[in-house]
């Protein structure tokens, strides 16, 4: 528990050669240490009177008087030191126990990253394997809780696709999970070849000096990001969406249900039981503040940072093309201040809810159309263009037109409102889909992500002509598709649009996207068996790559 | 409500999205015999539930009931031939399409190089007929494209022409 590496420049590309490392020192401590030392405090505090008398018992003297309950005291303190050592005794021996297995097991954790691959070895008893591909990376996100922060350590969670799909590296040190990081994605991104820059500054400073820069130094490295390219979060304007959020509104009619119910029916009863719980959920306010404050979205070379937390921080990066829907949406109460929010689906961290699994998938909390623009633009580079720009504009402002397909009159009877805006843009990577009247959405989905599309028609849309236009993705809050669409617009928009997420497919290449490949020739593309040409006629085909990760059952070995 | 012909009005406007209606391989005919077993026993179920509350519980609401899934149980018997005929699949140079439902018409079109897993499911009934179910997955789990009453034989040939066109076409998630 004591050898600690020293924490020096180019720590990360001697993390990242292939060898198996252990995990920074601090973190059996930060993993549950703390949670031992804190019991063990407890008790000692509850036993500080006896553990004195323990220790500096004035022995009865002969000076002593004799006095009537002497004898009768003498062994109540024999029996009370007795109980006392045994419970020392377990006290140690647990201690004893807890630092060696808490050292065993930070012993057997180790990592290893090599040019392709990720693996992670754990646990005493059962052996847990477990190896990830580097460009089948989804995202890479670090989080640095404040008591990590004060011992200068911090957690790395690559996550691939797939439910609780994901290699965590708990704890590191908080300069090399920044360089680990970079150098990752480095290797996933293709580039085989470049020069291993080396970070030499600070090396020389104390370790005071060091933990107080960590924990002074600005949440986004200004370095690291083109500055014009950051969109930040005004406080003021974080504070007001979250007062203006639909939760407001709803825990404002919870009172007034409450107070009315409470004066008129006099069940007061009711009002002391919900309470509570009332009170409770202003926990919400407070949990999506800390995870919105000093928010930052920046372009990196290796895809789009978000970075956010006051004390504990954390910042996730999704490289490009990681992302499989986009909606812009806008809350009825944000619309005076022209507020928007930015909501993704991606793979990964798909399926997991609650507030853990949110701001994962909450890419911009709040924002003004003009940070709307910029964060679609780091997203998704083909949105910046002049053409498209007005695309997104009337997506998220007209009601009718501007780019957008027409939805017949007829649709009335379905979407009595949001009829004259919902339709669908295309540019030549993405879908556009507007929709909504009171809750305006623009959501958008990259061609190149789209897994397939249906048109669907019950029998109302069937007497009114009008069919139903599905984008299937990756699960997430994002639902791509418009609920009426013109029947014959929606028949050649599946015609066109399922050609066109073929041909985007086809060209994609962010799973490597430093890499240039050159396009494939015709002669490549003629080579490909056509269906209709070889039915049966594979003898062996091969099963396509595994998804996510190769996950080994325990070993039953103790090593 | 009523629904006179196979083809609906989108399944009319798929005559020009994808060629003639007979491009589209069909199930096997002997898929009706899986679809009437399976209204038939919906419909033994639901009477045998109305038959209790009729019995024990003494409803009168039991006989409504009854009578509503002897109904739906002879509609379902009736379009039986008619939905299995509306399912249909295609093989285009880079996507499938699929295509079921007549009152509740779908049509997906999924590129090959999508395919996650390809699942070949046989019930006992299909497999005393010697049919199968194919089922096409992907990572959207909306995707839902199952193709069933495949004879046997089709069905794993379809699997392997399907598993070697994604790997051709072999794209990231």
């Amino acid at each position: 528990m004591s050898d600690q590496p020293a924490p020096t420049a180019g720590f990360a590309t001697r993390l990242a050669d292939g060898q198996w490392h252990r995990l920074y020192w601090a973190s059996p401590l930060l993993k549950g240490g703390f949670a031992l030392v804190a019991i063990l405090g407890f008790i000692l505090a509850n036993l500080r009177e006896r553990l004195v008398d323990f220790f500096i018992t004035p022995g009865p003297g002969p000076g002593d008087g004799p006095g009537p309950g002497d004898n009768g005291d003498i062994v109540a303190l024999v029996y009370d030191h007795g109980q006392t050592g045994v419970a020392l005794l377990i006290i140690a021996g647990v201690l004893l126990l807890s630092i060696v297995a808490f050292s065993v097991a930070w012993r057997m954790h180790t990592f290893r990253i090599s040019a392709d691959a990720v693996e992670v070895r754990s646990g005493i008893l059962f052996r847990h394997n477990r190896q990830a591909r580097l460009d089948r990376i989804q995202g890479i996100h670090i989080t640095r809780p404040f008591f990590a922060r004060l011992f200068g350590a911090a957690k790395i969670e690559l996550s691939v696709a797939g439910q609780d799909a994901k290699v965590d590296l708990a704890y590191l040190g908080s300069g090399q999970v920044d360089e680990l990081r970079r150098e990752i994605l480095r290797r996933a991104s293709g580039v085989q070849q470049q020069e291993a820059e080396t970070v030499a500054a600070g090396a020389e400073q104390g370790l005071v000096n060091r933990r107080l820069h960590e924990l002074l130094a600005p949440e986004l490295d200004p370095s690291s990001a083109p500055a014009e390219s950051v969109v930040r979060i005004a406080p003021l304007r974080l504070v007001g969406s979250l007062v203006l959020s639909e939760f407001t509104v709803f825990l404002l009619v919870v009172v007034a249900a409450l107070i009315l119910s409470a004066t008129w029916v006099h069940h007061g009863l009711v009002l002391v039981l919900l309470l509570p719980s009332l009170l409770g959920s202003l926990g919400f306010y407070v949990r999506r503040f800390t995870k919105s404050v000093r928010y930052s979205i920046a372009a990196t070379p290796d895809g789009v940072r978000v970075g956010f937390g006051l004390l504990t921080t954390s910042n996730d990066t999704l490289p490009p093309g990681r992302i499989h829907a986009i909606e812009v949406t806008q809350p009825l109460l944000w619309r005076p201040f022209g507020w928007w929010m930015i909501r993704i689906n991606r793979a990964g961290h798909a399926s997991s809810h609650g507030s853990a699994g949110q701001h994962h998938t909450l890419l911009l909390p709040v924002g003004r159309a003009s940070d709307v623009d910029k964060v679609l633009g780091l997203v998704l580079p083909g949105l910046t263009g002049a053409e498209t720009r007005h695309l997104v504009v009337g997506g998220l402002s007209a009601a009718r037109g501007a780019g957008f397909t027409a939805t017949p009159r007829r649709a009335m009877v379905l979407r009595p409102f949001s009829w004259r805006r919902t339709g669908y843009a295309t540019t030549s990577d993405a879908v556009l889909l507007r929709s909504g009247f009171f809750w305006r959405r623009l959501r958008v989905v990259p061609l190149a992500r789209l897994q397939s599309l249906h048109v669907a028609q019950g029998p109302v849309r069937r007497m009114l002509d009008l069919a139903e236009l599905h984008f299937n993705t990756i699960a997430g809050p994002v639902r791509a598709s418009l609920g009426v669409i013109d029947r014959g617009l929606a028949l050649s928009a599946f015609e066109s649009l399922s050609a066109a997420a073929v041909a985007a497919a086809a060209s994609d290449s962010s799973h490597r996207w430093a890499e240039h490949p050159e396009p494939p020739t015709p002669a490549e593309h003629a080579e490909r068996p056509s269906p209709a040409e070889d039915a049966g006629a594979l003898e062996h085909p091969t099963p396509p790559e595994p998804l996510t990760i190769a996950e080994h059952p325990p070993i039953g070995r103790i090593a | 409500m009523s629904e006179s012909s196979d083809s609906g009005p989108l399944s009319a406007g798929l005559a020009g999205l994808a060629g003639p209606d007979d491009d589209w391989q069909r199930v096997s005919p002997k898929y009706v015999a899986v679809e009437f077993a399976a209204s038939v026993l919906a419909g033994l179920i639901m009477s045998a539930i109305s038959v209790f509350f009729i019995v024990v519980a003494g409803w009168w609401l039991g006989w409504w009931m009854l009578g509503a899934s002897l109904i739906v149980t002879i509609v379902l018997l009736v379009v039986a031939p008619r939905r299995a005929r509306a399912i249909g699949y295609r093989l285009r140079d880079d996507d499938l399409l699929m295509r079921r439902g007549i009152m509740f018409f779908r049509i997906v079109a999924v590129p090959y190089g999508r395919m996650q897993l390809i699942d070949v499911n046989r019930g006992p009934l299909g497999r005393a007929l010697g049919l199968s179910d194919l089922k096409f997955v992907t990572a959207a789990a909306t995707t839902a494209v199952s193709i069933p009453g495949l004879p046997e034989e089709e069905a794993d040939a379809l699997r392997d022409q399907l598993v070697a066109l994604a790997e051709t076409r072999r794209t990231g998630l």
